[in-house]
């Protein structure tokens, strides 16, 4: 599967995600595509190492003089870490069964209309994280974005007026584009959205609803 | 609103090599420079011996070591990043303490030390300053083998210190914009508030950047 992406991250959402500067809803985005592709986990490890070499080279800030006796200190009253048992890749990559709480069966689905549904997952308020499911050839409502939009097919596939995204592919759309992603014929569309400002829906009923649904 | 993503409209760029892509080849056959043993290369190696001997011997000696020599500099980071000095010194000191703590799971055949102590850093940085979680991708379980192979370990080291070099090479309206990028916590836009920059030159000088660090990485 991980060979079929066609849509991958962009050099600037990698810097920001390595660099910490995004808001938590675009990191777990960015964490789940790179649970899917090989190729942008192995972009990615670059970006750390620019992050590395300016920590290297940063100007130093002297410690308080009893610093060190006071890490021994903390290392000494550290209790022993209680680690939670790893979850395992199911159908959906680990970082995003962290934030639902398990697999695809855990997710607590809310209809929206049309046959669409949708889980809002709890990050940070700066932007967010909602999974939607939109049933075979069903199309979610047209719509542009003030903001940023990124949305990562988890399973299905959706086409809408800029490509075909199929699974583990991210489309970054920005506020120029309205448009209508559409589910394939073939299987119901899973992805992750992540907003960083409402969307704007242009027909009237799904504008009159989204003060409700908080899409 | 957050707009530091508007250089997604750049197209799909050639990677950085990725540090596995050495791995691969082994540093046996690496020609040029890259097989001179540097000064930095060793200290390099230093450190990873000095965690080493964290993990297997709780070796305090070896703990002052790198506490001495990045301490200040994840002081520095946070301060820069916004923390005030009591708050940078505190969250310093929890990210050696960390160090200590995770010293099995440091993997000097995916990163040198200094790379994997920025990513401790900026987790403790995005933890106290804006009170978030970070999510990390999922762990690939190819198994890390309990003596790594010394080759891989110095390629990846040399690989670490060219970067450093190129990155001390950019030119300095460049390396600038780099440094804001990962030290400020401020998003494309807030680092044009902020500079008065317009937000077109950021991104393209950001991608110039990225472009000269991809060609001296070849």
């Amino acid at each position: 599967m991980t060979n079929m992406i066609q849509h991958h991250l962009t050099d600037a959402l990698m810097m920001a995600y390595s660099a910490g500067s995004l808001p938590e809803a675009f990191s777990l985005t960015v964490a789940t595509h790179i649970s899917m592709c090989d190729e942008c986990r192995a972009r990615f490890g670059a970006f750390d190492t620019v992050g590395g070499a300016l920590l290297e080279g940063t100007d130093e800030v002297a410690m308080t003089r009893d610093s060190f006796a006071s890490t021994m200190a903390r290392i000494r009253a550290a209790r022993p870490e209680v680690k939670p048992a790893p979850r395992r890749a199911g159908l959906l990559p680990v970082p995003l069964q962290d934030y639902i709480g398990g697999d695809l069966d855990a997710v607590r689905w809310r209809p929206v209309g049309m046959g669409v549904r949708q889980a809002i997952l709890p990050t940070s308020k700066a932007a967010t994280a909602r999974l939607l499911y939109i049933p075979a050839g069903a199309a979610v409502p047209d719509h542009g974005h003030r903001g940023t939009e990124l949305t990562l097919v988890l399973q299905g596939a959706f086409v809408d007026q800029v490509d075909r995204f199929g699974p583990g592919d991210i489309e970054i759309v920005n506020e120029d584009l309205n448009h209508t992603p559409v589910a394939d014929i073939g299987a119901d569309c899973i992805c992750l959205a992540a907003t960083d400002a409402p969307l704007r829906f242009r027909a009237l009923m799904p504008r009159l609803a989204q003060p409700f649904l908080r899409i | 609103m957050y707009d530091a993503l508007a250089l997604m409209d750049a197209p799909a760029p050639s990677p950085l090599p990725p540090p596995r892509a050495i791995r691969t080849h082994g540093a046996g056959k690496r020609s040029g420079p890259g097989q001179v043993t540097t000064a930095k290369d060793m200290e390099n190696t230093e450190w990873v011996s000095c965690i080493a001997a964290i993990r297997d011997t709780q070796d305090e000696a070896a703990f002052a070591r790198l506490f001495g020599h990045f301490a200040p500099r994840i002081k520095a980071f946070l301060m820069r990043s916004g923390a005030d000095a009591t708050l940078a010194e505190e969250c310093a000191q929890e990210v050696m303490a960390t160090l200590w703590q995770k010293a099995h799971l440091f993997d000097p055949t995916r990163a040198s030390a200094a790379t994997w102590i920025f990513t401790i850093a900026r987790n403790r940085r995005i933890d106290a300053l804006r009170k978030q979680k970070r999510p990390e991708p999922e762990d690939l379980t190819w198994g890390i083998a309990p003596e790594p192979d010394q080759a891989d370990v110095l390629a990846l080291q040399q690989e670490s210190d060219q970067l450093s070099a190129a990155i001390a090479a950019l030119p300095e309206k460049q390396r600038v914009l780099i440094e804001k990028a990962y030290f400020s916590d401020l998003s494309h836009s807030e680092i044009a508030e902020q500079t008065g920059l317009p937000l077109g030159t950021i991104k393209s000088r950001i991608r110039l950047a990225l472009d000269r660090l991809r060609h001296a990485m070849k």
